[in-house]
């Protein structure tokens, strides 16, 4: 199991055990994490599931794609160098300990 | 006493989402969330795509684990037919009797997937895809088949045909109208549509009209069509949905191929609400229109929770879809029906391209090919209202992202 932290809008703070392979929107939204639309389940077509990744394992983070990143140029919340979609990062040993905090809003 | 629950009828996206913004409008008493299919409410949209190609399991597609319902006090009921609206006693019958007593009733019941009445349509491996027992079938037969034939080049059926040419299967694609995807989108996407599938060696056969199915001991063995023959052990059949209004109509809500709703999602009875691809919705021009997309029954099912509530919240932003296809992304914003100009924007050899469609110097729509950037500018303009020049959006040097966000 992979650990990851969410830090939901309002600022409640849920810590996770991801299943290696999921995307991390799915171990939100499937737990109940607040704030994680997701409309379009993991497509990568909507950009609601926008978080910033912090934490000492956002450095092992893959890149985000190029779909990723033009998708990020909408998302609705200030987008920062740390703006993420959840649902293209994929829970692996490598992230461990990731901190995603949930944007304020995503539409 | 009995407290009166928020009743939602029909446990798809929609319905959780209903559920979901019941709660989020402030509603603190029952929710009951009734569902006919034996599992909690799931994506649908990866069941012609990841589920059938076997890169997603049935479990990812599930959108809230047990806890999230028990913390958010939804009670839902899977595996469990309505049998019918009393509307005067505003009480939902269950099939096995039950009433439960509403103080607010949500439909979305979806749709089902149309067939055709022709000879040899109960052959076995004659099959729909619109549930996840249907995928999970499909993606069965598939592993043992040598050739699929695909009646519909709509968005499922092409979706189909790309998972199914990624697991080795031969694949013919039959298209009664002259190019793909006619409803949703224009000529030149067709077209490249069309190459790209011809690329992957999919068989294309537009214009050509399906007769009836041939067997072999039972088992479906050919389609018969316009062209001749087409050998198939498997068949899908990809011809649109029929939208599940039963209920509404047997309880004399006003339907009208769809349950008919205003931009609130009210319906003609003002305790209920309807979403999602059972609806047909009224605009303020008076026409109807038909959506079945993932938007259209999240966004509904906000502004139905809003109006149960005592709020109106109505549903005006743009339309928007998309397609999956082995590892191309087709994106629509707005329906480009109708236009009168349209200019390309990004390269179409190069596989990553736009459409951008006018009527009368508004923009109305425009198709993405991979050009997720295209997509979502193109979204915040039509809600917006504002629209960039042709020339504009044909200058490869023209910003589009400095002009969006300067509207």
């Amino acid at each position: 199991m992979v650990k990851v932290v969410f830090i939901e809008p309002a600022g409640g703070e849920v810590s996770l055990d991801a299943t290696e392979g999921w995307s991390l929107m799915q171990v939100a939204t499937s737990q109940g994490v607040e704030g994680i639309d997701a409309e379009c389940g993991g497509s990568c077509a909507c950009a609601t599931c926008h978080c910033y990744a912090e934490g000492e394992a956002a450095a092992h983070l893959p890149p985000p794609s190029e779909a990723e990143l033009a998708m990020l140029e909408h998302v609705v919340a200030e987008r920062r160098p740390s703006s993420r979609l959840s649902c293209q990062i994929k829970a692996t040993p490598m992230i461990d300990g990731l901190i995603l905090r949930v944007a304020e809003t995503q539409s | 006493m009995i407290e009166r629950a928020m009743v939602i009828v029909g446990a798809g996206q929609g319905g959780l989402q209903m559920a979901e913004s019941l709660r989020a409008e402030g509603w603190t008493g029952p929710i009951r969330l009734v569902g006919d299919e034996p599992v909690a409410p799931y994506n649908r949209p990866p069941l012609s795509k990841a589920v059938l190609s076997g890169e997603s399991g049935p479990d990812t597609l599930i959108i809230r684990g047990p806890d999230f319902f028990a913390k958010k006090g939804i009670d839902l009921e899977t595996a469990t037919r309505v049998a019918a609206i009393d509307r005067a006693a505003k009480e939902v019958v269950l099939a096995d009797g039950r009433r439960i007593a509403y103080a607010g009733l949500a439909l979305a019941t979806g749709s089902r997937a149309r067939t055709l009445p022709l000879p040899g349509a109960d052959l076995d491996g004659i099959v729909t895809l619109r549930t996840l027992a249907d995928a999970l079938a499909l993606k069965e037969r598939l592993a043992g088949a040598r050739s699929l034939a695909v009646v519909g080049g709509g968005f499922i059926g092409l979706e189909v045909a790309a998972s199914a040419r990624k697991a080795g299967v031969e694949v013919t694609v039959i298209e009664a109208v002259p190019r793909l995807m006619a409803r949703a989108v224009s000529e030149p996407i067709s077209a490249w549509y069309a190459a790209l599938h011809a690329r992957h060696g999919v068989r294309i056969l537009c214009s050509t009209g399906v007769e009836g199915f041939l067997g072999e001991a039972g088992r479906v063995a050919a389609v018969a069509t316009s062209a001749g023959p087409i050998a198939a052990d498997v068949v899908v059949v990809g011809v649109g949905v029929v939208p599940d209004d039963d209920l509404a109509r047997a309880c004399g809500l006003a339907c009208d191929r769809g349950v008919v709703v205003d931009e609130c999602s009210r319906t003609s009875d003002p305790a209920i609400v309807a979403l999602g691809d059972c609806t047909a919705r009224r605009l303020p021009d008076g026409t109807l229109r038909r959506l079945e997309s993932v938007q259209n029954a999240v966004e509904q099912a906000k502004s139905g929770a809003a109006w149960l509530m005592g709020k109106e919240r109505p549903f005006i932003a743009t339309p928007w879809f998309w397609s999956d296809q082995y590892d191309v992304k087709l994106q629509m914003a707005g329906l480009s029906a109708g236009h009168d100009r349209s200019v390309v924007r990004g390269s179409p050899d190069d596989g990553a391209f736009s459409i951008f469609y006018w009527r009368g110097g508004r923009l109305v729509a425009c198709d993405g090919v991979n050009r997720p950037q295209d997509h979502m500018a193109a979204r915040k303009l039509l809600d917006k209202g504002v629209s960039p020049s042709p020339d504009e959006i044909a200058d490869p040097a023209f910003d589009l992202a400095a002009f969006v966000r300067a509207a």
